[in-house]
């Protein structure tokens, strides 16, 4: 053994550890890869071995492989090896690399459970530390249910350290389980006032990340929040708090006013810019969420912005840039006092910062106004130009569209200018906004029809220069002007001049080597073009030239014909059979033009991307409801036939919902809206006109009028918009003289009859009359169809699932789970055994979520009713501090009013959640035996399970004891191992030991774990506990059963194999020891036959049993013992030979106690029983004696409890 | 919620990377790559925030970054994290690596990434920042590493303890260090 082990340590010497790994590394800078997987080879044979800290130099080399880019996902199994190491040491390198590779699906991440449980409740701070941190970085939704409630102890732990990691993590477990959060709530918000600023931080900090999410469950904390503020010192906590109100106030304006004035004072008293900053910004969502108008709100936001002007002139980029991110803000609600700073940012948007030029474009789009936008838009036309780097081109193209099409073009008042502006964009390459430029020009072309004929010539220059934009494919981006180009010369084909040329351009042969979906627009909009030649042709007479265009479009044609993409081809085929139609009848001499123009007869209007959502479901159709019969669920889920087609469909769809991550959900969104942006064949209903301008009673209809003449109508070559800028000062400026004359000669007269209808184009925008009377159609909706927002809402949101009313007082079935067995799960809710089933088989388990799910929705639905009522309450409390003037000390009077109410509301919540849960358990019971049947094969399924998992168990509930004392902070020496489970009865065939928990969620339960051991070589079966009740004490059985039958033991036990089941029994006093007879009748099967067999067992229910082990602070310890409500009672035993650390362990562990001082040999430990009974006691150790001093608030339980514990000391 | 933090060097190497959000390894170096093409190209006295964009998940991120001598440290942070607030964190997180590595230099973190990552624990805690104090890091490092120490002390004295019960074993031992000290002497002749 011994030599084995120096044998190991010298093999280590020549074994590399992470700094040799990172010196090899660095010297075989040549063939990194090579050396890289030499290491991993090494490594692999350094974890196959026994020695642990070989192991774990290992793992400790693969985090650092992992950084580099390798996958160690293999080598999961061998991280969890190491994270259950004893040592402190390894179990860090362990947890480390956990918390690097882990993630949802990693499959042995459910083996860790234990582990991590067991570390928690470690009494070395540093390992429940590193098990927290790791748990933080790849915590489960399994993880998180089965560890919710260990953590949720831990939040109360002495140890500060402890405390505020505990109360951080929460954060994470309430996302991976939202039915957490509110049991958990009360004590989180107990948290905000830890006497530690590290807790308190922390849980202002985990409040602040959910409020952000759901403000409107928060708002009822605003009271102690506002405590805070005007109380701590803090500024990371501070910076929270007030990030937090920022969040708030938009849903309680009268929480903004009295937010304003600490808030201002702060502005004015903080050297801290940070802080400072964050007040800026909080003031301004005052602001905003205030309905502007107040006089003294007006001096607010002149504060606010003369103090980001400060900021944003101030020589620190940070700061400039910070400044121009929160004027932002202020310009959505007062664009007057930002647009007074116009120089301050077009001066920023010569910086040389890319940051803040993106900042400072943010902030031109609020500038904007009738009379500059072709300024600013010219300046930014000139950076696109300068542009290095395509995020920042992409991000001033998207602005400059942004800036030219907002409220429906309502400052642009030339649109061939704006045309003109895009199909300069269209020259920048490599940009991915392509779609966008050809969303603007279809919809600018769509619906402004003045500009139609403008728009048209513009395009049919693109497509004559096609070969410019198309000549790489690769940066395919821009290419998507083709298509709206396409497009747009075909519908509006009449407004063309020289379409033969056109046509011959769009039948080019590069046309091909376009992506498939613009040939397809091209093929399908030549045809187009092509009717109205040939409709120009007969009317002038040319017979020749008509079938000379007929001729081109037959040879030309089947290039498409044979393209790849079926779309294209299609088309192409389609219409070339169509032509060469035509020709036959043309060289008959039958004029075909009226027919083959009546082809695409008819008007297309644009349509509301929402309308086909808006089209009303018409009655009595539910799209809900089965087609066919569903099948039912007696079959299992595997054995379905596949051929119910819909059905499978519908899984299929629900299956993929939550596996579609975020960025491809959004990647699919993009495609869809530029679709149904760009596809002019989306509902196109062409209803008529009339109809449609009754719908839209917003705008009138203005007549088309011709083109204003001081603008050229062609530009030659290459449109520049530049130009344009010097024509419309010139016309603006005629206009003003215009209309000085008018002023001189004081004529009434009115203006003509192009009265300017559109609300839009007042006279108060500096009287600039647009160029082009525009008819701005607006979009087209079904009829009833109200215009909303609500349907924006992404449903995969994570944080919806925490949109949970905090207020309402817990309900009886909202509990955290504690840990227990399969079968004593069994008996429970339907809701622990849902993942049991799950692991079978995904499937399954997936439609239970479902089903929860929509539980869960039905349950927030009830629990909306019920709010309806406590609302009026929780108003009545917020209304109150709202309302009070604000001396502070009736703040904080008030303050403490709406704690105090929901304090005293708890213990009897509890115990109406007993009665509830046993009631639940009782129909639970007559479920189980009406659908015995159906459960039968997942039982089955389940056994086989458990045969399996039981030998793991056993291990570990032996072992666990024993480590977790191991690890002892007091002291180095190790503790002999210790096991809880004591034996129950033996006998030749069976040995069963049992262990006894408390219950910390119901006061008068206790669980029994029972390991039963088969001894012999025959299979036990039909195994059956009964226990002959007590008055006091009795066995939770199944409704319907009499205190007379046995509860059977959920498994089946073959030759040498043991398990373990856990019995729940309901105690009403817990002030006295117990004793419970009781008998387990078994079979015992062998190949002689099977006998019938008995067992007699005695439980012994020990005070200490009904003990939970609590952390206590030792202030609270103190406090608690000067109460005074404590009764006093001593023991003292001698001859005590082992140390006082070792005594102390023992006391823990076997009394559940915990320590919560301990100066060198006396100590004072704490533990609570499940019915609230505080226990306190003083441990001295003398020369051979020791002594114990106990208080408790019963005297019986007490004298018991210490009783029992003399017999645990005399035994040392 | 902070994001992810990197810490590579002026060519790109990482030195450190955490993220709070699950990538596969080759995103996780995209990532880096991306990101320090970014910040690389930044001239020194620009602002010290960048908008991540596409980067990591959505637009309401932000990369919030400082530079030291050879390291690049950055921090992709989402909007419920104050952006001056982060850049002390970045200074409190470099202070103290200067302590507990005495004068910290880029070797240091090359060669001892798990104690980086450690202090980094003590610092942030699953994205979300868990301690801003740096003498109360430094106490919390301190005795996590003393915890380390007397562990190994621990694990000597138990091998000690071994080999002096057992004779033939160090006399076993002696052969092997003997052995091992004469290869050592004649790589040092080589």
């Amino acid at each position: 053994m011994a030599l084995k082990m120096v044998k190991g340590s010298i093999d280590r010497m020549f074994d590399k550890n992470l700094q040799d790994l990172v010196r090899g590394i660095r010297n075989h800078k040549e063939d990194e890869a090579k050396y890289i997987s030499h290491c991993i080879d090494e490594i692999k044979q350094e974890l196959k071995q026994d020695n642990i800290a070989v192991k774990a130099n290992a793992v400790c080399k693969l985090t650092y492989l992992q950084m580099l880019g390798y996958d160690i996902s293999w080598a999961a199994f061998n991280i969890i090896e190491v994270m259950s190491a004893s040592k402190f040491t390894f179990k860090r390198i362990g947890y480390l690399a956990a918390s690097q590779c882990f993630h949802e699906g990693t499959d042995v991440i459910m083996l860790t459970t234990n582990q991590i449980r067991k570390d928690l409740s470690s009494p070395n701070q540093y390992d429940t530390g590193v098990a927290l941190t790791g748990l933080s970085c790849f915590v489960t939704p399994d993880l998180a249910r089965d560890l919710a409630n260990d953590i949720m102890t831990l939040m109360s732990h002495t140890k500060p350290y402890i405390r505020k990691k505990a109360v951080l993590i929460m954060y994470k477990v309430f996302l991976k389980y939202p039915e957490s959060l509110r049991p958990a709530f009360p004590r989180l918000k107990e948290k905000l006032e830890d006497p530690d600023p590290g807790v308190q931080s922390a849980a202002v900090n985990v409040i602040c990340e959910l409020a952000r999410r759901n403000p409107k469950n928060y708002l009822s904390l605003a009271p102690l929040f506002f405590k805070l503020m005007t109380s701590s010192t803090n500024n990371w906590v501070l910076i929270k708090i007030i990030k937090l109100f920022g969040a708030l106030t938009p849903l309680e304006p009268r929480l903004g006013k009295k937010l304003i004035e600490p808030l201002t004072n702060l502005i004015h008293s903080t050297s801290a810019m940070s802080l400072l900053y964050e007040c800026v910004n909080t003031v301004i969502a005052v602001l905003i969420s205030l309905s502007s108008g107040m006089p003294n709100h007006s001096a607010s936001i002149q504060l606010c912005v003369q103090k980001l002007r400060i900021l944003i002139e101030d020589s620190d980029q940070n700061l400039k840039y910070l400044g121009l991110l929160a004027m932002s803000k202020i310009l959505k609600t007062h664009p007057k006092s930002v647009q007074s700073h116009k120089d301050l940012i077009l001066q920023c948007l010569d910086d040389k910062d890319e940051s803040i030029r993106l900042r400072a474009l943010d902030l031109l789009y609020g500038m904007v106004s009738k009379k500059n936008l072709m300024e600013i838009v010219k300046k930014l036309m000139i950076h696109v130009d300068k542009a290095e780097g395509t995020t920042y081109r992409d991000e001033l193209l998207t602005k400059i569209i942004d800036i030219c099409s907002q409220s429906n073009y309502q400052y642009i008042t030339n649109f061939e200018w704006y045309i003109s502006i895009l199909v300069e964009l269209t020259r920048l390459e490599g940009t991915r906004h392509g779609h966008l430029i050809a969303a603007q020009m279809l919809d600018v072309a769509i619906r402004v029809k003045a500009i139609r004929k403008f728009a048209v010539s513009q395009m049919a220059m693109l497509l004559d220069n096609a070969h410019l934009i198309a000549s790489n494919t690769q940066r395919n981006g821009i290419c998507e002007v083709l298509y709206a180009a396409a497009w747009i010369c075909g519908e509006f084909s009449e407004h063309l001049e020289e379409s033969n040329q056109t046509l011959e351009a769009m039948l080019r042969p590069k046309v091909t080597t376009l992506p498939g979906h613009i040939q397809a627009v091209y093929v399908q909009n030549m045809v187009k073009l092509y009717a109205s030649i040939l409709q120009q042709k007969e009317q002038v007479g040319e017979k020749e030239a008509a079938q000379e265009i007929t001729q081109l479009m037959i040879d030309r044609l089947p290039q498409f014909v044979q393209s790849a993409d079926l779309e294209v081809q299609e088309r192409a085929s389609c219409i070339l059979q169509l032509i060469k139609y035509i020709q036959k009848l043309q060289i008959k001499e039958v004029p075909v033009a009226e027919e083959v123009i009546a082809l695409f007869a008819g008007e297309l209007n644009p349509v509301a991307p929402k309308a086909q959502k808006k089209v009303p479901v018409p009655e009595g159709l539910d799209l809900d409801a089965w087609i066919n019969e569903p099948p039912s669920d007696s079959e299992s889920e595997d054995e379905k036939p596949k051929t119910i087609f819909h059905d499978e469909e519908q899984r299929h769809s629900r299956h993929r919902q939550p596996e579609i991550d975020e960025e491809e959900l959004a990647r699919r969104r993009e495609v869809r809206k530029q679709e149904q942006a760009n596809n002019p064949f989306y509902i196109k209903s062409s209803p008529s006109p009339q109809k449609q301008y009754q719908d839209t009673p917003g705008v009138e209809h203005i007549p088309v009028v011709q083109i204003d003449l001081s603008v050229p109508l062609k530009v030659p070559g290459m449109p520049m918009s530049d130009q344009y800028v010097k024509l419309e000062e010139e016309r603006r400026h005629k206009q003003k003289l215009e209309k000085d004359k008018k002023k001189k000669k004081q004529k009434k007269e009115k203006k003509g009859k192009h009265r300017r209808h559109n609300s839009l184009h007042t006279e108060s925008d500096e009287d600039i009359a647009p160029a082009q009377h525009v008819d701005i159609i607006t979009e087209e909706m079904p009829e009833n169809a109200l215009p909303s927002d609500e349907d924006d809402k992404d449903p995969n949101d994570p944080y919806k699932a925490l949109d949970i009313d905090l207020d309402k007082p817990l309900a009886d079935s909202e509990k955290l789970p504690v840990q227990r067995h399969r079968n004593a799960e069994n008996l429970k809710s339907p809701d622990t055994e849902a993942p049991l089933v799950g692991k079978k088989s995904k499937k399954p388990k997936k439609k239970e979520k479902k089903h929860k799910e929509k539980e869960r929705e039905k349950e927030k639905k009830k629990e909306r009713e019920k709010k309806v009522t406590e609302e009026g309450k929780k108003e009545e409390d917020l209304d109150f501090w709202l309302s009070t003037a604000p001396p502070p000390s009736s703040i904080t009077q008030t303050q403490s009013e709406p704690e105090g109410s929901t304090v005293p509301a708890e213990p009897e919540e509890n115990e109406d959640a007993k009665k509830e849960e046993q009631e639940e358990d009782n129909d639970e019971g007559k479920k189980s035996s009406k659908h015995r049947k159906k459960k039968h094969k997942k039982e089955k399924e389940e056994k086989s399970k458990d045969k399996k998992k039981s030998k793991k168990k056993h291990h570990h509930s032996e072992e666990e004891p024993a480590e977790s004392v191991q690890n002892g902070t007091l002291d180095d020496e190790p503790l002999p191992p210790m096991s809880s489970y004591c034996l129950l009865a033996e006998n030749s065939y069976v040995k069963m030991t049992y262990d006894i928990q408390g219950n910390l969620q119901n006061d008068s339960q206790v669980t029994v774990s029972v390991i039963f051991e088969n001894k012999s070589t025959s299979f036990l079966k039909s195994m059956e506990l009964n226990v002959l009740d007590s008055l006091n004490a009795k066995m939770l059985r199944p409704e319907g059963s009499s205190v007379h039958d046995g509860i059977p033991v959920p498994f089946q036990l073959p030759p040498g194999i043991s398990n373990e089941a856990q019995f729940v029994f309901t105690l009403q006093s817990i002030v006295m020891a117990q004793k419970l007879k009781g008998t387990l009748s078994f079979i015992v099967k062998n190949d002689e036959g099977s006998t019938h067999e008995k067992l007699d067992f005695k439980l012994h229910f020990s005070c200490a049993s009904y003990l939970i082990t609590t952390p206590c602070y030792s202030d609270a310890f103190a406090k608690l013992l000067e109460s005074g409500d404590l009764h006093m009672s001593s023991i003292k035993v001698d001859g005590i030979s082992i140390s006082f650390q070792h005594l102390l362990a023992k006391i823990c562990f076997y009394h559940h106690f915990s320590v919560v001082e301990r100066v060198d040999s006396c100590a004072s430990m704490y533990s609570r029983s499940i019915q609230g009974h505080h226990v306190c006691l003083l441990v001295k150790k003398g020369e051979n004696s020791v002594s114990v001093d106990g208080k408790c608030n019963d005297p019986t339980l007490l004298s018991n409890l210490l009783d029992e514990m003399k017999e645990t000391l005399s035994k040392c | 919620m902070i994001k992810a933090i990197l810490i590579f060097n002026n060519h790109g190497k990482p030195r450190l990377s955490k993220f709070y959000q699950r990538y596969s390894e080759d995103t996780q170096q995209q990532i880096i790559r991306e990101t320090f093409h970014l910040v690389s190209k930044r001239d020194e006295n620009v602002c010290n925030f960048l908008e991540g964009g596409l980067l990591i998940g959505g637009s309401d991120n932000k990369l919030i970054y400082r530079h030291y001598a050879t390291l690049y440290f950055v921090f992709c942070v989402d909007s419920s994290e104050s952006e001056l607030g982060i850049l002390d964190l970045i200074q409190v997180f470099v202070e103290t690596l200067d302590k507990c590595f005495e004068n910290v230099c880029e070797l240091d973190l090359i060669f001892h990434v798990d104690k980086v990552h450690n202090i980094l624990a003590e610092m942030v805690m699953g994205g979300m920042v868990l301690e801003t104090n740096m003498n109360e890091i430094v106490t919390q490092i301190d005795a996590q590493n003393k915890l380390e120490k007397s562990e190994v002390r621990l694990r000597d004295s138990i091998m000690s303890f071994n080999l002096k019960h057992d004779h033939n074993i160090s006399m076993m031992c002696n052969l092997c260090c003997l052995s091992f000290n004469t290869i050592l002497y004649t790589a040092a002749c080589l």
